[in-house]
């Protein structure tokens, strides 16, 4: 019984624990951290969160994707741009990202504005 | 193992298994702010001043774009839309210059115009277009608009081929089949090529240029009013236009990704 009570307790305690130790893990709970504030419209807060997320991990192809979709919502397509691009170095067969960077690019000819490109 | 030490394990597999299973993507939608083509900051007032056609005689395509392109500026744009007559282009070209010998186009007799080619109906405007005296005087007529002419020419166009169509049949048991056909078919419609060229009205230079092509076809039995025709290709390149001039957001979605 009081075997079972503390396998409880430590499971309970799970989600409250960092999820990782390692950078990762750091970068990671940035991203949900943006992602929740992106969702209520704090784009601003969602850069901050998503930037912070790639200097802790520079190899997050999610992350860059992120910060691109917000570069665009707030209109500087040039950073929106160079983010795709990374993350699509990063990971080159991810179709999401893909199709983000495909979808941006429709709205960068539209605009017919040069982005420094 | 007991039987509370395996009901232990599996609970432990199972809250490890629903903490890392969130989604790892969500839709999200998007607005993008496109910044206007042009820097209109210099300008308070626009004047869309009249074009120059070419093509069809059924539809005065300045005349109608003038009329369109006023209303949607008075209406989507920010700067205020000037209403003074709008300028006939076709008075300006000197007779000797015109290769229909025969006026500007509105004046020509129509089967010189079907003939010209846009490239040459459009030749003897170049120089009015570029005449940067003319337009500085237009400017200071009208307190130094932005101002917007060029070219339109607005053509029928009739073409046959092969087309791919959905054919619907049901089978014995009463259930719809879609597949699809190729049937050579008559149609006939428009092309629409206009060109609008932006003056800056304080000094008469040429600012930006930006050309379109918009084209439609219809059954060749079906009867379609060319100024309808020429509404809907105007409707479809309105949104680029107004771009040039104010600032648009674009709704879409992306993913974001864990």
């Amino acid at each position: 019984m009081i075997r079972r009570l503390v396998v409880i307790t430590l499971l309970s305690a799970l989600p409250a624990a960092p999820a990782y130790a390692d950078a990762r893990g750091d970068a990671r709970q940035q991203v949900e951290f943006g992602i929740a504030v992106a969702q209520r419209g704090l784009w601003r807060e969602a850069i901050f969160r998503w930037q912070r997320a790639t200097e802790l991990d520079p190899t997050y192809a999610q992350a860059f994707n992120n910060l691109a979709i917000a570069w665009e919502h707030e209109g500087d397509l040039q950073k929106a741009r160079e983010a795709y691009e990374k993350a699509l170095r990063l990971e080159p067969n991810n179709a999401l990202i893909k199709q983000n960077f495909e979808l941006f690019k429709e709205i960068n000819e539209r605009s017919g504005r040069k982005d420094g490109r | 193992m007991n039987a509370a030490g395996a009901r232990t394990v599996v609970s432990f597999a199972l809250v490890a298994a629903l903490s890392g299973c969130s989604a790892s993507y969500l839709e999200i939608p998007v607005e993008t702010p496109i910044q206007p083509k042009l820097d209109i900051r210099p300008f308070s007032r626009v004047f869309v001043a009249g074009f120059a056609t070419a093509g069809t005689d059924d539809v005065d395509s300045s005349l109608e774009a003038v009329r369109l392109l006023r209303s949607q500026l008075r209406n989507k744009g920010t700067l205020r839309v000037v209403d003074a007559d709008a300028i006939a282009l076709g008075d300006l070209v000197p007779r000797d210059d015109d290769p229909a010998a025969a006026g500007a186009a509105g004046t020509a007799p129509e089967a010189a115009q079907v003939e010209l080619s846009d490239d040459a109906a459009f030749a003897p405007y170049e120089k009015i277009f570029s005449d940067r005296e003319y337009w500085k005087k237009v400017g200071e007529e009208l307190q130094q608009p932005l101002i917007v002419t060029g070219t339109i020419s607005f053509r029928p166009q009739q073409r046959s081929g092969f087309v791919q169509r959905e054919r619907e049949t049901f089978d014995p048991l009463g259930r719809r089949i879609v597949q699809p056909e190729r049937t050579y078919m008559e149609r006939k419609g428009f092309v629409l090529r206009p060109s609008f060229i932006f003056i800056d009205g304080r000094t008469g230079e040429q600012l930006h240029t930006e050309t379109f092509r918009e084209e439609v076809l219809y059954n060749a039995n079906q009867t379609t009013p060319p100024l309808s025709s020429f509404f809907e290709l105007m409707d479809r390149l309105l949104p680029s236009f107004l771009n040039t001039l104010s600032a648009q957001k674009v709704r879409g979605s992306r993913t974001l990704l864990k």
